[in-house]
């Protein structure tokens, strides 16, 4: 039998109940996606909620798609990643390292400390309050830019200062994501040591490896067709985040670093090429993430969410209206930018996806989602307002 | 003219602004993917705009149109990045050049050099791919692509 025909045969009545199942998951998430964009969010909150509402034990059975869907769901991680490193230009990282030191640094302390305290204090492990304090701390690129873009304010003398602080973020992230991987993993004091050293030196390899031979990668990718491009920087995606993985430093990380090594004419078309293959895998990603949360497992956690996201909405804030201050920005812009900080949303789901085999898992993943939701709520419609909320 | 202010928005795009004689604060932001936006500040509020308008690549070129600035050097650039090997010559046609008051044709460029004579530049105003059967008068400057040695025969030939 040929391997045409052996797929062919496969298409069973298995293979029509998983079509039919993830079809009309898709065909609800884009319901929700025409919603976000009417209403003028993005669609990741709304994602969550859909999740959340059919959770454990709702209203769909997809376990003859599951594994179909958990593959897809973790390829979309990859690819979310992927476009968030393709975000910004090696220069803009280099820029934005050189200028936004202080204030990533005041970002971090103040936003970083909060969910790390919390999670101590409700007696988690280690690892479990680190990825608590990764959650609050990073603010969400997709829904800011959106927000900035939608509100008109991409003008704005604020904005880079918003925009800069973002770029920061992602730079931490590329140091944070795998060793918070490796703590995860890691179960002797001494294995941790060892798995977060090799976690950063790997790190450093493909991030040195990435702005230094970068442009050669680049230039070997533009030369095909978009077809060829799109299947290189897929499989290569694909390749170095495994490879990643099997080195214990997360899969995620590797395909950000990808990201992040693009540059010029490739980075350009990557973007363009990957951006509707992302949106379809990472819907997945976040749905099949609040799915997985059971409802009864987030009145307990409503409470600290709230409390932790007031406490770091006025982290982001305090950060903003710092960072702004410092660029010569006057009270009310000042506002703008530290509201404009507030949403967080994709790195924070990421982040909580990496806890999900530690025992805290399904209190962390409740958590995050209901903070997310939360703060998504809080941040654009509080920035919207920002300039009455102080006197010019 | 004004002084320009160049801010680099990261993920974005880049950002210019200048103050108009009258003291109006205007910028324009040239996103990633070729749309622009024009920004007006708020006189108020000045780190904050009270009207922004958008612009599709489009739009760009009907402004442009109407406001006389030439975007070929813009766009030209861009091609001469994308294709290794690939030069543009910018030759103006100074009195005394054997080709004022003849054709494109009459030249055949294209047939000797392989150079093409993409536009031509006209008080102030372009002429984009100018017709075979386009007439040369004193002051044009016609945009040549080719290679190197394509180029340096053609403005040889256009100047002479």
């Amino acid at each position: 039998m040929t391997l045409g025909a052996q797929i062919l045969a496969a298409t069973s009545s298995e293979a029509a109940t998983a079509f039919v199942e993830v079809g009309a998951i898709a065909i609800g998430l884009s319901f929700l996606a025409l919603i976000a964009s009417r209403v003028g969010i993005t669609a990741v909150p709304l994602y969550l909620m859909a999740g959340l509402a059919f959770g454990d034990g709702g209203f769909i059975d997809v376990t003859a798609s599951s594994d179909f869907v958990t593959l897809t769901a973790e390829i979309g991680v990859l690819l979310l990643l992927l476009t968030l490193g393709l975000e910004y230009s090696s220069d803009e990282l280099r820029t934005g390292m050189r200028t936004g030191l202080l204030p990533g640094l005041l970002d971090m302390v103040l936003n970083f400390t909060p969910g790390l305290i919390l999670g101590l204090l409700l007696n988690w492990s280690t690892p479990a309050a680190i990825l608590l304090g990764g959650i609050t701390w990073v603010s969400s690129s997709g829904i800011i830019s959106k927000v900035l873009n939608d509100l008109g304010r991409l003008g704005n003398r604020e904005t880079p200062t918003v925009l800069n602080l973002l770029v920061i973020e992602d730079l931490a992230m590329a140091v944070y994501l795998p060793v918070a991987a490796a703590l995860v993993i890691g179960r002797a004091p001494a294995d941790t040591v060892w798995t977060v050293a090799i976690a950063l030196v790997t790190v450093v390899v493909i991030l040195w490896g990435g702005l230094t031979f970068g442009h050669h990668l680049s230039r070997s990718l533009t030369i095909g067709s978009d077809e060829t491009m799109l299947l290189a920087v897929f499989g290569l995606t694909l390749v170095v985040a495994g490879l990643a993985q099997q080195l214990q430093v997360s899969a995620a990380i590797g395909a950000f670093l990808v990201g992040l090594a693009l540059s010029g004419e490739a980075q350009r078309r990557t973007r363009r090429l990957i951006e509707p293959l992302r949106d379809l895998f990472a819907a997945v990603f976040f749905v099949m993430f609040s799915f997985q949360i059971n409802p009864a497992d987030l009145p307990p956690v409503l409470l600290p969410a709230l409390g932790l996201a007031v406490l770091t909405s006025l982290g982001k804030v305090a950060t903003g209206w710092w960072a702004a201050g410092r660029a010569g920005v006057g009270r009310r812009g000042r506002m703008r930018a530290g509201t404009m900080l507030i949403a967080r949303g994709e790195f924070a789901i990421v982040v909580a996806a990496l806890g999900a085999s530690l025992t805290e898992g399904p209190e962390l993943a409740a958590l995050a989602a209901a903070y997310v939701l939360i703060t998504d709520a809080i941040g654009p419609i509080s920035t919207k307002f920002a300039d009455r909320l102080v006197r010019a | 003219m004004a002084e320009i202010t160049e801010t680099n928005l990261p993920g974005v795009g880049v950002r210019h602004e200048f103050v108009t004689d009258s003291g109006q604060h205007v910028g324009v932001i040239s996103h990633r993917g070729g749309r622009r936006e024009i920004l007006v500040y708020d006189r108020d509020d000045p780190d904050s705009c009270s009207m922004v308008v958008h612009l599709t690549e489009h739009d760009s070129r009907t402004l442009n149109e109407l406001l006389g600035v030439s975007r070929v050097a813009d766009s030209l650039a861009a091609v001469e990045q994308q294709i290794e090997g690939l030069g543009i010559d910018w030759v103006p046609i100074a009195e005394g050049s054997s080709f004022v008051g003849k054709s494109i044709a009459d030249g055949m460029f294209r047939t000797s050099t392989g150079v093409s004579i993409v536009a031509v530049v006209r008080d102030s105003s372009t002429v984009p791919a100018p017709r075979p059967d386009f007439v040369f008068s004193v002051g044009d400057i016609a945009v040549c692509v080719g290679t190197d040695e394509g180029l340096a025969a053609v403005r040889e030939r256009l100047t002479a």
